[in-house]
């Protein structure tokens, strides 16, 4: 077993999601949390002024935004898939519905549309005040395993 | 490069806070195509074990490279909001290597400018990551031609 996966091993059995956030660089330069909701992990970007895209707009980056939308994708994986690998994103589609305003935390859920053996289809959307009035929508697709044979 | 161009690539390297904060640098704008780069940093891994850049940085080094190439194509100081983004990942990112964008925008209509691009490291025949975003224009009136990007 590596060290990513006793790591995921160990996620699945805690919910802890500190400790893998912890171990990832850029997670902790946007600040992302994760909190088990009725089981389902929600990932969210904290409202941060060096996140700001378009300051007259009071805009977060739209690079922030798909970073969070991927990111919960893989913590949604990890918490959910039964493979032992660390996902690997082979694309993103990203659709920006509206502005996100800078002063706002951002949240996002993921659901896996589609799991196969070596690929899954997952959906996320990202929001601000209300989870029915989204932001941010993505589907994007990861590979399962932990080399391609 | 023309005096829109120079003037527009330092508005985009110094207007936004985020792009500040990465070190966003416009390499060279010119007739709607846009060669960007971001630095290699610590903080903006995504796999700790590999040391690869997480694709979050990708995301945003391509968005804004995007968003300068249809203000030069344009070459008129509007606003404009990522309607969509697509990112395939071809391969990861080496460590300690500047990652650069180059991104053409090919068409753009009285609404839509359509662009396509890629992130590299050494050469972009070898591209890191592949993106085709669409950007909606005159996305708000502006005053004056500073509040641009």
């Amino acid at each position: 077993m590596s060290s990513a996966e006793r790591y995921i091993a160990d996620l699945r059995q805690t919910g802890d999601f500190a400790r893998v956030l912890a171990l990832i660089p850029y997670a902790r330069y946007l600040g992302l949390s994760v909190d088990l909701v009725d089981g389902d992990p929600i990932t969210k970007l904290p409202a941060d002024p060096k996140l700001i895209g378009n300051p007259v707009l009071g805009a977060l980056h739209g690079g922030t935004v798909g970073a969070l939308l991927e990111s919960a994708a893989v913590f949604k994986l990890l918490w959910e898939s039964s493979s032992d690998a660390v996902p690997k994103t082979i694309n993103i589609t990203v659709d920006y519905l509206q502005s996100a305003k800078a002063g706002l935390d951002t949240f996002a859920r993921a659901s896996i549309t589609k799991h196969g053996r070596r690929v899954a289809n997952v959906q996320v959307r990202a929001w601000q005040r209300e989870e029915g009035r989204p932001i941010a929508a993505a589907h994007a697709h990861f590979l399962l395993k932990s080399s391609v044979t | 490069m023309d005096a829109f161009d120079t003037q527009m690539a330092k508005a985009f390297e110094s207007f936004s806070p985020h792009m500040r904060e990465l070190g966003f640098e416009v390499v060279s704008v010119v007739h709607g195509v846009c060669v960007a780069k971001i630095a290699y940093r610590p903080e903006f891994v995504g796999d700790p074990a590999s040391g690869v850049l997480h694709g979050g940085l990708v995301t945003s080094l391509l968005d804004s490279a995007g968003g300068a190439a249809v203000l030069s194509a344009l070459h008129e100081p509007i606003t404009l909001a990522t309607l969509d983004l697509r990112i395939d990942y071809l391969r990861p990112a080496p460590p300690g290597k500047p990652l650069l964008a180059r991104v053409e925008c090919y068409k753009a209509t009285k609404h839509v400018a359509f662009t396509r691009g890629v992130a590299y490291d050494a050469s972009e025949c070898d591209p890191v990551a592949a993106m085709a975003a669409t950007y909606m224009l005159h996305t708000r009136k502006i005053r004056s031609a500073e509040k641009t990007a």
